[in-house]
């Protein structure tokens, strides 16, 4: 069940980045090795898009244009998933993404329960399988799940009816976020295929970099990626058709159609990963001068929460280029078009 | 499965501008005139002739007539099936409360389209009427629904399936009844 705990570097080496061949993750875990794939016939969970097709992706993104303009309307609220029960099992903190998630569910019309660790049966020492089957004896319909551990959501789909959404798994994945940024991407520049997008930060622990690095991979991006030595899978040197590793904040941003900047967890400093936040924020923060070397115009994205000042300096967090908060309202409007798509496929009823 | 199909024209291009030109004509008559009026197009047939329909009404009257285009599939009874096609934004930029809205599709067959669009309409506002105006009313209701202006009324068979082709999408005008299409096709579009 830590299917993958040292992550990073296994997991890059592992898989390919081929789409088709999703299933490679799958088959060397030998946990989620019977379940078939997302989209195609019988596909009914979003564990991560390394396992989603171009056709797969652009079909969550146009739901996704659909939905935003529900989003907009006076009344936000259609019955689409009406008597569909949702639950967000989060076993890490978390703001923006189950709310996102409880906000998409409920604006598609479905009963979302949230459930998290601390309140739950969990900090009585129930196992996770346990905890999975109590609420699957509840007659669920999606299971919304966030958990430290890398794997634990390839884990419950293998023992769960219900379709299961990672909505993040310790430094694997978190293709909600993926998603969003690519329709946050597509919908600024028309277009992902082409575009060259920087991701800057700690590749080596962000399941938002892993994920994105799939989806833009799929998508047809030219990625570059930046950050400190130690925080850089050092696999990714040999994967060019991967993503590019630059060798300096310059190099990342020239030229940029996207600067992505990944949030720095501070607590990998007192792991010796990191220098000094001020270092940090010298060599691999974005600055106005620097962004000033990407394409005017050029998108400035951030999963959040943000360090202003650290990896990201204020004025560019704000300043006109930012979409930040675009990602996350777009973010309500993908994980409707997640939701919606996962509850039809997995509807037999209706 | 169908052995064959067969294809037979029941509208030609003219033939559907004079249907569109009546309906225009009743949609004013039994409006009194364009007072308030808009024409809500459904998702993707319906749009086009919408736009006909508004072109033919502003001919008349001089008056201009907003136009909307509203996609139903998040207010369908059969979650599975509408879920095949993505949702379409819906465009309705204008105010419909306390003004009548004349909803527009090119087929009318079981009427669960028509009843999840007035569901997604007066989440817009409270029209003070809803009408319909359709193309072609292909009969097989299964719901208590009628439309209010009809181009053509077409009894079919359930193996039959109805293509409306126009100059918009198409290149070109045209209604076609096709025979020897399986029942589950044939429902498609209702």
């Amino acid at each position: 069940m830590a299917r993958r705990s040292t992550s990073a570097v296994v997991s890059t080496q592992e898989r390919k980045p081929t789409p088709s061949k999703g299933r490679q993750v799958v088959s060397t875990s030998g946990v989620a090795a019977a379940r078939p794939g997302l989209w195609s016939e019988g596909k009914r969970h979003l564990l991560d898009l390394d396992e989603m097709s171009r056709t797969e992706i652009e079909e969550i993104l146009r739901n996704a244009d659909g939905m935003k303009e529900v989003l907009s309307r006076n009344v936000r609220k259609t019955p689409a998933l009406r008597g569909k029960t949702i639950i967000t099992l989060f076993f890490e903190n978390s703001t923006r993404t189950r709310v996102s998630f409880e906000q998409a569910g409920k604006v598609l019309g479905a009963d979302v329960i949230n459930v998290t660790a601390s309140s739950s049966s969990v900090s009585k020492g129930e196992s996770l399988l346990n905890t999975i089957r109590t609420l699957e004896s509840m007659q669920i319909d999606v299971l919304v799940m966030r958990h430290p551990h890398s794997g634990a959501p390839y884990f419950v789909a293998n023992h769960i009816d219900a379709a299961v959404i990672n909505a993040g798994d310790g430094t694997h994945a978190h293709p909600t976020q993926a998603l969003l940024d690519l329709f946050t991407i597509e919908s600024h520049l028309g277009s992902i295929a082409g575009k060259k997008v920087a991701i800057v930060g700690d590749i080596l622990y962000s399941r938002v970099a892993r994920s994105n690095l799939w989806g833009l991979k799929t998508m047809g991006a030219d990625v570059t990626v930046f950050g400190p030595p130690t925080l850089m899978p050092p696999e990714l040197r040999d994967q060019p058709d991967i993503a590019k590793v630059a060798g300096s904040m310059e190099e990342a941003v020239d030229q940029a159609d996207v600067v992505m900047m990944l949030r720095i967890q501070k607590e990998r400093q007192s792991a010796g990963h990191l220098p000094s936040m001020r270092e940090y924020s010298t060599r691999f923060g974005l600055n106005a001068k620097r962004l000033k070397l990407a394409r005017p115009g050029a998108l400035v994205m951030h999963p959040g929460p943000m360090n202003e000042g650290i990896e990201i300096s204020p004025d560019v967090a704000h300043g006109a280029q930012a979409v930040i908060e675009d990602q996350v309202a777009n973010g309500v409007a993908v994980r409707m078009a997640v939701l919606y798509t996962l509850a039809a496929r997995s509807s037999v009823g209706r | 499965m169908p052995e064959e199909t067969e294809q037979r024209e029941i509208l030609d291009a003219n033939e559907i501008r004079r249907a569109l030109t009546r309906v225009a004509h009743q949609i004013l008559e039994r409006n009194h005139g364009v007072e308030g009026l808009s024409l809500v197009g459904i998702h993707s047939g319906g749009i086009p002739i919408a736009r006909r329909l508004a072109a033919a009404i502003e001919a008349v009257e001089g008056t201009f007539i907003p136009v909307g285009a509203l996609d139903p599939r998040l207010y369908r009874d059969d979650l599975r099936s509408a879920a095949a096609q993505p949702v379409q934004p819906t465009e309705i930029d204008f105010d419909v409360e306390g003004r009548p809205v004349v909803l527009v599709d090119d087929v009318l067959a079981t009427g669960r389209t028509i009843r999840a669009a007035m569901d997604a309409l007066i989440d817009f506002g409270r029209p003070s009427s809803i009408q319909l105006a359709v193309l072609l009313d292909r009969g097989h209701r299964e719901l208590p629904i009628r439309a209010d202006y009809v181009g053509k009324n077409v009894p079919t068979a359930s193996d039959e399936q109805i293509k409306v082709l126009l100059q918009e999408e198409d290149g070109r005008d045209s209604v076609v009844l096709i025979r020897g299409v399986e029942r589950k096709q044939a429902n498609g579009s209702a």
